[in-house]
């Protein structure tokens, strides 16, 4: 039988040297933040990984999806007609409303609002581990995704962007211990915070006085404030306001607006200020 | 110059980074198996001349870039239960392996500890007790995984 380590360092002095690099990197990492270089290549280099975890339920969806009845399909196409038709029926009233918005604020002399340009990406994995809520979609820096960026779905907000890999970006959710988004209130107009609770489907509001105007199921749109997310998405509704005197502040609850744990597509915002601007594979969706 | 079995090895962590990261309906997702350490845990057993605190340092930074916490995170519990393991191989290959599985299920438990620690530490996470469920998983699986992978290491003699 072979002995353990004829040559080379004993375990010991590899464990404290394996234990040192950990720490260091932990340190490097969160506290001084400079590992985003690295992080960028870890992310590329794990990309395949990603992708072939995807690889048989990809398969399995488009399996199902070839043996659809042409029953079926014929109903879903029919839905989704109606659905267009809805939708552009309600464009119609936006155009409208986008240009009187537009005449006012020339009338006001106030800055213009541009429009922001958008891309959907696919979410390809959920992080499993409860300590961090997180998405990954299939968008990265060669799409021109970057860092700080906002991500949305058909119904509201959902996080923002925290690495970038080559092919692939992790997205942080609103619902994350350790993110906050700025929000007003749609009916009252007052500005407040929401910490993410570590519980999908949980936001608390910070910071909120006891006298406060607001009220359970007021709709909760992002303020801009941050200077991350672009204002007036929805976010959340407000699910109860408990005003416990004994306590500095009210404890209020809300619910997020998106299904952060169904989340399938999600639409990334570019605003027309950033640096970054999106590529596009093929032509110009947006 | 590879080392003979060098690819084998490699195989084995990319099926279990793989596992690792498969998107799962969320009712099993809270019990799957730690297969990143059980493959690295049994390597440690069999080999641990070759497969040491290295290859658990690696590993635990892959699995830390593809749960997305924060570098080192991972990297450290891995190679806590790896020192053990590689420490008392002799005496670990001894026990048959209803006990062993035993054993996985306390190293899985303390590797998750340790990780949830170092995310106390990091940001004040709050205690989720499905997140150590794994560990009982793991031991089980133990079970099936110690003799496929050794009819792995016989069949393409890795050494």
């Amino acid at each position: 039988m072979k002995t353990l380590f004829v040559r080379g360092p004993s375990l010991l002095s590899r464990l404290v040297l394996a234990l040192a690099c950990s720490f260091l990197l932990i340190f490097i990492d969160h506290r001084l933040q400079a590992m985003q270089p690295v992080r960028l290549f870890l992310n590329s280099l794990v990309t395949p990984v990603q992708y072939l975890a995807i690889l048989p339920e990809q398969i399995l969806s488009g399996f199902s999806e070839s043996i659809k009845t042409q029953d079926q399909l014929s109903d879903e196409n029919q839905r989704l007609k109606k659905q267009l038709l809805e939708l552009q029926g309600q464009l119609q009233q936006f155009q409208f409303i986008t240009n009187e918005n537009k005449r006012l604020r020339e009338l006001l002399g106030s800055e213009q609002r541009v429009p922001n340009r958008r891309m959907v990406a696919e979410v390809i994995a959920v992080a499993s581990e409860p300590f961090s809520q997180q998405l990954v979609i299939n968008k990265g820096t060669l799409s021109g995704v970057y860092e700080g960026q906002a991500v949305l779905d058909n119904r509201g907000i959902i996080g923002q962007v925290q690495d970038v890999g080559s092919n692939t970006a992790r997205v942080l959710l609103i619902s994350d211990q350790s993110h906050a988004i700025p929000l007003r209130s749609e009916r009252s107009d007052i500005r407040v915070l929401a910490q993410g609770t570590g519980e999908i489907g949980r936001l608390q509001l910070m910071f909120v006085p006891h006298s406060t105007g607001l009220k359970e199921g007021d709709l909760l749109v992002s303020s801009g404030l941050g200077g991350v997310y672009p204002e007036g998405y929805p976010v959340a509704r407000i699910r109860s306001i408990v005003r416990d005197e004994s306590l500095p502040f009210a404890q209020v609850q809300a619910d997020p607006i998106s299904a952060l744990d169904r989340v399938r597509n999600v639409l990334l915002l570019w605003r027309s200020d950033d640096q970054q601007q999106p590529i596009y594979e093929d032509q110009p969706d947006a | 110059m590879l080392k003979h079995g060098t690819f084998t090895l490699i195989l084995t962590y990319l099926v279990a980074l793989v596992l690792m990261v498969m998107p799962m309906p969320a009712a099993f997702d809270t019990f799957r198996p730690d297969w990143v350490t059980l493959v690295l845990l049994y390597w440690v057993l069999a080999i641990p001349h070759r497969v040491n605190m290295g290859t658990a340092l690696i590993l635990g930074v892959l699995s830390d870039i593809l749960l997305g916490s924060v570098l080192g995170v991972h990297a450290l519990g891995m190679v806590v239960v790896t020192y053990f393991v590689a420490r008392h191989f002799q005496r670990f290959r001894n026990f048959s392996l209803p006990q062993q599985a035993i054993l996985v299920a306390f190293l899985i438990l303390l590797k998750r500890m340790i990780v949830f620690q170092a995310n106390v530490f990091i940001h004040d996470a709050e205690f989720t007790a499905s997140y150590f469920w794994p560990a009982f998983t793991s031991a089980v699986f133990w079970l099936w995984l110690f003799p496929l992978l050794r009819k792995i290491r016989r069949h393409f003699k890795v050494a």
